[in-house]
């Protein structure tokens, strides 16, 4: 299989990413084809024999970063979250619900990190290597995310130590 | 250090209910812009093996979103079938493409009232794309009754006298997209779209599916420059 033919089969999993990061379906697809346009003319930096996915990845964190820039500054949700859920919710389609809106209010860069471990299946490292920051920082990301999801999927502030229920 | 997340399980759950938001994205067709962009022309002076890669990948993406939606077809998902335009278009490709004396009603020559008398009619700015580039070179074109209002109707051929028509329709609703389609009706091959306020359907009775989409892919491209 070469390069071409290699990316043409990415672009769902692209896609899906882009999905969960981006939000709605526009704007996500937007998001793929800057990605493909600039991966295209970006082609001759793709060492071969390395991993073309985790490669696209990299390539469609730094367009994400920079379309970031160029909108409006994200609104850090650091401090103040208001409660999405209430607690002991049992119906799968509206936690599911409150998971994809509890995950857009995630900070893009906790936000990315969950995805890339927790959706992409990927190792520290491979995240680490994706959006090339320490493996470090990528575990501590992790952790402030899963945080604040429990927290808000929970009802309940950041660091009660309540467990996710999302799945049984 | 452990260096398998997934090994946590609460993390294990979470990730089972991201996969259950997300995967049926997995499933949806590339959208017709994804596929189109990546088959356009490098626009610096780059390797030919380059260009040419990417042309594959236009191809395949054009393939592979009318695989996916043969896929998605299959899926318990219920996929509307081929819409009454793209056989619409597919019988008036074979009805006037044979013609050798009439086969349009407005020449290229008068491409411009052509295209302003269409866009009237309408009720929608229409273009003929050119596709000289890629040998199609515009005979004209006709106003055809349609389902939902007047339709335009373009015909192209080769030097070789090969001819392709597309057939431009206004659509109900607005700021739809579909991706890339293909349709075989009889013995016309027909891709069709839907691209903001209008649908498109191009066909031949010639071009077989990979060639199609080359010409579809330009067809788009010089409709969203």
């Amino acid at each position: 299989m070469n390069d071409a033919e290699s990316i043409v089969e990415l672009i769902p999993r692209l896609r899906r990413y882009a999905r969960a990061l981006a939000g709605d379906r526009p704007a996500a697809d937007d998001l793929v084809q800057d990605t493909l346009e600039r991966a295209w003319s970006k082609l001759h930096l793709y060492r071969r024999g390395t991993d073309l996915r985790a490669w696209l990845f990299t390539v469609m964190h730094n367009v994400y970063v920079n379309q970031r820039r160029a909108a409006r500054p994200s609104s850090p949700l650091d401090e103040e979250m208001p409660e999405l859920a209430q607690p002991g919710r049992e119906i799968d389609a509206l936690v599911l619900r409150d998971l994809d809106a509890a995950i857009r209010r995630l900070p893009p860069d906790q936000r990315e990190v969950l995805l890339l471990v927790a959706l992409e299946d990927m190792s520290y490292s491979e995240a680490a290597d994706a959006l090339e920051i320490p493996i470090g920082t990528v575990m501590s990301r992790l952790a402030r995310a899963r945080e604040k999801l429990r927290a808000m999927l929970s009802g309940l502030p950041a660091g009660s130590g309540t467990q996710l229920k999302i799945v049984k | 250090m452990d260096n398998t997340p997934q090994d946590d399980a609460e993390l294990k759950s979470l990730s089972q209910a991201l996969h259950q938001l997300y995967d049926p994205v997995l499933d949806e067709p590339v959208p017709a812009r994804i596929a189109a962009r990546i088959h356009a022309q490098p626009r610096h002076g780059r390797a030919a093996a380059i260009a040419a890669g990417w042309v594959m990948v236009g191809v395949c993406v054009g393939v592979f979103a009318g695989w996916q939606l043969r896929a998605s077809r299959s899926a318990a998902t219920v996929q509307a079938e081929v819409p009454g335009f793209v056989k619409r278009a597919a019988v008036a490709h074979a009805t006037y493409s044979p013609e050798v004396r009439h086969p349009v009603e407005v020449g290229a020559d008068q491409e411009q009232h052509l295209v302003a008398w269409l866009s009237k009619r309408l009720g929608a700015q229409v273009r003929a794309p050119k596709l000289d580039a890629i040998g199609y070179n515009l005979i004209g074109g006709r106003l055809l009754p349609g389902d939902n209002g007047p339709v335009a109707h373009f015909m192209y051929q080769t030097e070789k006298g090969r001819r392709i028509t597309l057939y431009v329709r206004t659509e109900a609703t607005e700021n739809r997209e579909t991706a890339f389609r293909y349709a075989s009706e009889g013995n016309v091959n027909v891709f069709y779209w839907i691209d903001r306020k209008l649908g498109y359907a191009l066909s031949s009775a010639d071009l077989g599916r990979e060639d199609l989409i080359k010409v579809a892919n330009a067809v788009y491209q010089q409709l969203n420059p």
